[in-house]
C-alpha cells in the first residue's frame, strides 16, 4: 500500500515538475507578453495542482494535507486574478495583443 | 540534498542582488527585491528558522514591496544616470567585501556543534523553557521573555521609524518646490472599475485577517508572533485599500485608531514591564503577573506579543496611508 501511495505521489510530483518546466520554457520562448502569460499560467494551474496533490498524498490524512488543501484553494483563486490584473494592466498601458514586441520578432503594425 | 538546495538558493540570492543593483528601472528593482526576500525566506526556512522566514516573507516580500511601490508612485520609474565617483564606490564595496570574506575565516563551520552559538546560552534556553515558561516554541520564549529588553527596543525602533516616515511624508510643500496636495482626486476609486480583483480581494481580506490573528495567538505553539501577525494584518488592510480605495479603508480603521494602535502597543509592552516592578520584581519579569510563575510568564508573553502586533500593524498601515495620501509630482 505504501509503495502504491509513493508511486502515485511521485508520478503526480514529476508530472507537476514537467508542467512547471513547460511553463518556464514557454515564458522564455513565447513571442509577446500575452502568449508568455498564457504559457506561464501552466505553472500556476497544472503545476501547482499536481505538486500540491502529490505532497498531499505523501502527507496522508493529517493536518498538513488540510493546510496544503487550503494553499491549493488559495492559489486557485488568486493566480487567475493576478493573471487578469497583469493582462488588464498591460492592456491599459497600451500593449496590444496582436503586436509582437519581443526582440527579433517582426512588427505586425 | 538540503545542502544542494541551500547552495542553489544562495547562488540565486547573489544573482538577484546583482540584478537588483544593475537594474536601471526602479520598478524592476522593486520586483527583484521581492524575489530576493522570498529566496532568503526559503533559506531561513531550510535552516529551521521558521519564525524568521515568516517575518521575512511577510515584511520583506509583502509589505516592503507595497511600500516601495507607494514610494515609486511619487517619483520617476527610471534611475537617474550616475556620473563620476563610480570607481570610488566600487573600491569601497570591494574593500568591505574582502574584509567580510576575511572575517568568515574565523567563523565556525556550518552546523558545528562546538560553535559558541550552540554552547553559550542556547542549551540553557532549550533545557529550561519547558520548566520555566512551558510553551513549545522556544523562539517565542527567547524573544518575549529571556530577551524581552531587545524586543522592547525593537518595538520602539519600529514606532520611531513610523513616526519619522509620517513626519517626512506629511511635510507641507517646500517654498518654490512642487506643490503637494493631500488626498489625490481619485482616492475613493481604487480598483472599483475592475470587478474581478475587487470581488476576489473582498473575499480574501477576512481570511487574511483571520490568519493574522492565528499567527498572533499561535506564536507560543508554532512559528509566529506579533511581528509576523502585524505584517499580515496590515497586508489584509492594504489589500482592502487597493480594491476599495483609501477613503473606505480609513473609514473602517481611521488614522486616529492607527495612531492609538502604534502608541498603545508600545505602551502596553512597557506597561507589562512596569507592572513587574510594581509587583515587586524587576522590569519585564513576568513571573509575578500570576500566583504561579509559569502562568505569569505565559500571560506576560501573550500581552507583550499583543503589544508588538498592535504596534507593527499601526506603524505599517500609517506608513502606507502616508504614502497613499501624497499626490504624484
Amino acid at each position: 500500500m505504501d509503495i502504491f501511495l509513493d508511486i502515485v505521489s511521485w508520478t503526480l510530483l514529476s508530472a507537476g515538475g514537467v508542467f512547471v518546466l513547460i511553463g518556464g520554457i514557454g515564458a522564455l520562448r513565447m513571442p509577446n507578453l500575452y502568449t508568455r502569460m498564457h504559457a506561464a499560467s501552466v505553472t500556476d494551474s497544472m503545476g501547482a495542482i499536481l505538486v500540491l496533490v502529490g505532497v498531499m498524498v505523501q502527507a496522508g490524512l493529517s493536518l498538513a494535507s488540510i493546510k496544503l488543501g487550503a494553499i491549493l484553494i488559495f492559489l486557485l483563486i488568486t493566480s487567475p486574478t493576478s493573471s487578469y490584473a497583469l493582462a488588464s494592466a498591460a492592456l491599459l498601458s497600451g500593449i496590444k495583443p496582436e503586436e509582437k514586441n519581443s526582440a527579433g520578432q517582426r512588427e505586425l503594425g | 540534498m538540503i545542502i544542494v538546495f541551500g547552495i542553489f538558493l544562495i547562488t540565486m540570492l547573489v544573482i538577484t542582488a546583482i540584478a537588483t543593483v544593475r537594474s536601471e528601472n526602479l520598478f524592476v528593482a522593486v520586483m527583484l527585491l521581492g524575489i530576493f526576500s522570498l529566496l532568503i525566506a526559503a533559506n531561513f526556512f531550510i535552516l529551521d528558522a521558521a519564525d524568521v522566514a515568516l517575518t521575512e516573507a511577510a515584511v520583506g516580500a509583502g509589505i516592503s514591496t507595497v511600500l516601495f511601490l507607494g514610494a515609486l508612485a511619487l517619483t520617476n520609474e527610471n534611475e537617474r544616470s550616475r556620473q563620476g565617483m563610480r570607481w570610488l564606490s566600487v573600491a569601497v564595496v570591494a574593500v568591505a567585501m574582502l574584509v567580510l570574506i576575511y572575517a568568515t575565516f574565523d567563523k565556525p563551520a556550518f552546523g558545528d556543534p562546538n560553535a559558541p552559538v550552540q554552547q553559550h546560552v542556547a542549551p540553557w534556553y532549550l533545557e529550561q523553557t519547558p520548566e520555566l515558561i512551558d510553551i513549545p516554541n522556544v523562539v517565542t520564549a527567547v524573544l518575549g521573555s529571556y530577551r524581552g529588553y531587545d524586543t522592547l527596543g525593537e518595538v520602539f525602533v519600529v514606532l520611531t521609524a513610523g513616526i519619522g516616515v509620517m513626519f517626512l511624508l506629511s511635510a507641507g510643500p517646500t517654498v518654490g518646490g512642487p506643490t503637494l496636495k493631500r488626498m489625490p482626486k481619485n482616492a475613493g476609486i481604487g480598483l472599483r472599475h475592475h470587478p474581478i480583483p475587487r470581488v476576489v480581494g473582498r473575499l480574501l481580506v477576512p481570511f487574511i485577517l483571520l490568519f493574522g490573528l492565528y499567527v498572533q495567538f499561535h506564536g507560543e505553539y508554532g512559528p509566529g508572533g506579533g511581528f509576523q501577525a502585524g505584517a499580515i494584518i496590515a497586508a489584509g488592510f492594504i489589500l482592502y485599500a487597493l480594491v476599495e480605495g483609501e477613503s473606505r479603508t480609513l473609514k473602517a480603521l481611521p488614522q486616529s485608531a492607527l495612531t492609538g494602535l502604534m502608541v498603545g502597543g508600545a505602551l502596553l509592552y512597557g506597561a507589562v514591564g512596569l507592572t513587574g516592578i510594581l509587583l515587586g520584581s524587576s522590569f519585564l519579569d513576568y513571573s509575578v503577573l500570576a500566583s504561579d510563575p509559569v502562568t505569569g510568564q505565559q500571560i506576560g508573553i501573550l500581552l507583550i506579543e499583543a503589544g508588538v502586533g498592535m504596534a507593527v500593524t499601526g506603524v505599517l498601515l500609517s506608513i502606507f496611508h502616508a504614502f497613499a495620501a501624497r499626490e504624484m509630482i
